[in-house]
């Protein structure tokens, strides 16, 4: 079969610019990347698995044998194939594999949106911090520091306490507490980058101090960043996790994969795949993270390797 | 140095004063009250309990008299255990979570350091494959996982360990809990450890001592290791504070009577003074940890001024 006419030219033409492109710039700091990246075989692997774990998250519902909170009093504590449970049911007879699928969704909910509220925060502080510097820099930094020496995490339990088992605070609490870091590697980042030719190119060229930021720091911040943010998401889970554990987490008949290994482990004589199940689940998604954002530091900044 | 002190304390004293005011606050905004136990008390009671322990004040009238007591180092009696002090439970409480945190940090340090020396002087070869991920795994297994599991296999299967309690202190009890808290730590030094040793063995200090003719044992202890470290002091500052947030969970799962046990204990009961009480403790663990790794770091390299 021949190839339309159009498109061919379309693709001849396009190879032409890029070859133009390439003897102009040469190979980018991120084609490079990208390059070391896909030799990576654990971080590959890892992109793989976890779009798999997205992909049975998303349509967990659509998937799921059973409802999530169906109760089945005929099948308490089935073992793993036993009456159509594939990874058997709880003391309710809820199925397990439906419910860490919704647990799963849950987990991976909590962590993005509380990393996506420590990145707003976190870069819009420290790209400030760092962009204005002198005594704003000195002010906002020394709040970060104060906020820093809090333990924090005895805060979230005393929120959760305080004001309820609530999701949306969940995810804010969490996120509060994660945005610190992020904001001191902007700011460190931003420090350097602002004395680059290309901000004095802008400000030169008459752009507002916000301008330059948003549209000349920010996008070169994205290094750091990413791979900060891929490295905070496990974090989240963990911390999520650990509150479920006290019983301060996602709410029963909710799920998330943190309820199900505290649940599991509670019961772990008598029926070890409640345990087991969740926790291989929850490890696995965890050390995708992990390997994404080492594979990410190793390419975007090969020093260490 | 002086300049550097003052700086921190001008740091510790706002955190301290940020940590007071949240957790009396947010304790008080609290639904319920101490009072509110098994039996009901009467209104007469309840309004004579809450005279003596003066909640019957304005709020703010409260926050200020409790600052003004916190100063002068009282931390009040406590709301629940009604014969005791705050600072009588702490004082029962605190030593066996600084012996269980003190065993993991050191375990967790000299494990961890080793395996990331190992792997380092064996770049990407399979001994540190292995580690690398080991150390991935090991931040990955949360501590209420690994703990129920050691459990079963030491405790109840194989009877070897006690499976829970204090034991007044007996080695036998502590290794379980120990064990449980230093493996994260393992995971996280290990690989602090590794990624500093890689860098320090390129530096020109130890091309130095090898052209001198050293051998590599005290190339990598008596040099290496001390640049390796810097990394990893200014990690264990925060976290020792971590090894108590950690301690949260196994004094939970292992019935330890320790801080964190008293925390989670009280902030459901709303024992006001004990929980504020238990946060200040922690808040300023963490300052002077923090000082301390800075300090410590200053001291391993020289070319770090303290400012």
């Amino acid at each position: 079969m021949s190839l339309p006419p159009k498109r061919f030219a379309l693709g001849s033409q396009q190879s032409a610019e890029t070859l133009e492109l390439a003897a102009v710039k040469g190979r980018s700091l991120w084609d490079d990347a990208r390059r070391r990246l896909v030799r990576n075989r654990a971080a590959m692997a890892s992109i793989i698995v976890l779009g798999l774990l997205l992909l049975v998250a998303i349509l967990g519902p659509l998937l799921a044998p059973f409802p999530y909170d169906q109760v089945n009093k005929t099948d308490t504590w089935a073992a793993p194939l036993q009456q159509g449970h594939v990874l058997g049911a709880d003391a309710l007879g809820r199925d397990l594999l439906s419910r860490i699928m919704v647990g799963l969704g849950v987990s991976l909910l909590v962590g993005v949106v509380a990393t996506f509220v420590s990145l707003v925060i976190g870069v819009a502080w420290g790209a400030t911090a760092g962009y204005i510097g002198g005594r704003v820099d000195e002010l906002m930094m020394r709040i970060v520091d104060v906020l820093y020496s809090l333990p924090f995490i005895f805060f979230v339990i005393l929120l959760m306490v305080v004001f309820g088992r609530n999701f949306i605070l969940l995810f804010l609490a969490i996120g509060a507490v994660e945005w610190l870091t992020m904001a001191r590697i902007v700011r460190g980042q931003t420090m350097s980058l602002k004395e680059k030719e290309f901000v004095e190119a802008a400000r030169a060229a008459g752009v507002s101090g916000f301008g330059i930021v948003a549209r000349h720091i920010v996008p070169n911040l994205l290094g750091p960043v990413v791979v900060y943010i891929t490295l905070t998401i496990p974090g989240v889970i963990l911390a999520e996790s650990f509150l479920s554990f006290l019983g301060l987490g996602v709410q029963p008949p909710m799920a998330s994969l943190g309820t199900l290994v505290s649940y599991g482990a509670s019961y772990m004589e008598l029926t070890p795949w409640l345990l087991i199940f969740p926790a291989i689940t929850m490890v696995v998604t965890l050390m995708c993270f992990n390997f994404i954002g080492d594979g990410l530091r190793d390419a975007i900044d090969p020093k260490d390797r | 140095m002086l300049r550097f002190l003052l700086r921190r304390l001008a740091i510790a004293v706002p955190t301290l004063f940020l940590v007071v005011t949240l957790s009396f606050f947010m304790m008080r905004l609290a639904p319920g009250n101490p009072f509110q136990g098994d039996r009901k008390l009467t209104p007469e009671i309840e309004k004579a309990v809450n005279a003596k322990y003066g909640l019957d004040k304005p709020l703010a009238v409260q926050y200020v008299k409790y600052l003004g007591d916190v100063i002068h180092g009282d931390f009040g009696p406590s709301l629940k255990y009604r014969d005791k002090t705050v600072v009588e439970i702490i004082g029962q409480g605190l030593p066996k979570s600084l012996t269980l945190g003190g065993c993991a940090l050191l375990l967790g340090t000299v494990l961890g350091m080793a395996m990331g020396t190992a792997a380092a002087l064996r770049q990407n070869r399979g001994a540190d494959y292995l580690a690398t991920t080991v150390a991935i795994v090991g931040v990955c297994i949360p501590t209420f996982v690994t703990a129920p599991v050691l459990v079963l296999i030491f405790g109840s299967r194989l009877g070897w360990l006690p499976i829970a309690g204090w034991g007044n202190g007996a080695p036998r009890y502590l290794i379980l809990p120990v064990i449980v808290m230093a493996l994260p730590l393992v995971a996280i030094i290990a690989r602090l450890t590794r990624a500093g040793m890689i860098e320090v063995l390129r530096s020109n200090y130890v091309r130095t001592a090898r052209a001198k003719g050293l051998s590599e044992s005290a190339i990598v202890l008596r040099h290496a290791l001390r640049g390796a470290v810097l990394p990893l002091v200014s990690f264990l500052g925060p976290a020792s504070a971590g090894m108590m947030t950690g301690s949260l969970i196994v004094e939970q799962v292992f019935n330890l009577p320790g801080l964190g046990k008293n925390f989670v204990m009280s902030a459901s009961q709303r024992d006001y003074t004990l929980v504020m009480g238990v946060v200040i403790l922690y808040a300023t663990l963490i300052l002077v940890m923090n000082l301390v790794a800075d300090m410590i770091y200053a001291l391993l390299d020289p070319r770090v001024k303290l400012s």
